[in-house]
């Protein structure tokens, strides 16, 4: 016999409070990030990486910007994901763990849309 | 806070090298975020113009620093292989003890193998177009 009441049950959430969500999205992104981590990199590693003019070229492109720009969502979301259960798993002292959480979250969305600024830049001006 | 034990209990396994890819994950994974900011200051850093691309690019061809490169290559390689191991898991396939082991192999080999392809082709780019 469960020990969960039915409500319990019926929402599908552990202790954590909010079930599978962060799971199912790490798994989500990872997907994604096959074939946008594939062709960034076979693209990237193609291309004339001290001319100024040649990347600012390429990255510029609307069909490259657009995959570029998921690319980085993508990627800070999955790597936020991934460093909050490492703190959670690592970092047992409240005080620390609640920081480092914090500064976790604010440096990813930082990143997300200083990455996304800079291409946008790129493909517009 | 309590004494009682928490996860993950590191202690109480025998050594088996799949332990040592499980936590490279974990390693590599982490290291690569790191990456992902290095990746968004030169993103930053070609939007905010010529000098300024043209600074970042002499940082990022020091010996030294395209060993750090090299380091982040194999990270993420890494991280990209057994991440794939991952998510064959996630679907219920290859769970058998002798399948992970088989795994495990196969990652490392194609983690290698990678990792050499994208420093030697990452070092023919980071010659190209210089001005």
């Amino acid at each position: 016999m469960s020990l969960r009441t039915p409500l319990g049950r019926v929402l599908g959430r552990g202790s954590a409070g909010d079930g599978v969500g962060h799971w199912w999205m790490q798994r989500v992104t990872a997907i994604a990030l096959v074939p946008l981590t594939l062709w960034f990199v076979i693209a990237l590693l193609g291309h004339p990486l001290q001319s100024y003019e040649g990347m600012r070229g390429w990255l510029g492109q609307p069909w490259v910007a657009v995959p570029t720009i998921l690319l980085i969502v993508t990627l800070a979301w999955h790597s936020k994901l991934g460093v909050q259960v490492v703190i959670e798993d690592y970092v047992h002292a409240k005080g620390a763990k609640t920081t480092s959480l914090l500064l976790s979250t604010f440096v990813h969305f930082a990143a997300a849309v200083a990455a996304v600024f800079a291409v946008l830049v790129l493909a517009l001006t | 806070m309590n004494s009682r034990p928490l996860s993950p209990h590191l202690g109480v396994y025998k050594f088996m090298y799949t332990m040592v890819l499980s936590i490279l994950h974990r390693l590599t994974g982490v290291v690569s975020t790191v990456g992902f900011l290095l990746f968004t200051w030169w993103l930053m850093a070609l939007a905010s113009g010529s000098a300024a691309y043209a600074a970042a690019m002499r940082g990022l061809s020091t010996p030294l620093v395209k060993l750090l490169l090299a380091g982040f290559a194999f990270s993420f390689v890494y991280h990209f292989c057994n991440g794939i191991r991952h998510l064959v898991w996630d679907s219920g396939r290859a769970l058998e003890r002798a399948q992970a082991r088989r795994g495990g192999l196969i990652v490392v080999v194609a983690a290698l193998a990678l990792t050499a392809l994208v420093v030697w082709l990452g070092c023919a780019a980071l010659t190209r177009g210089a001005p």
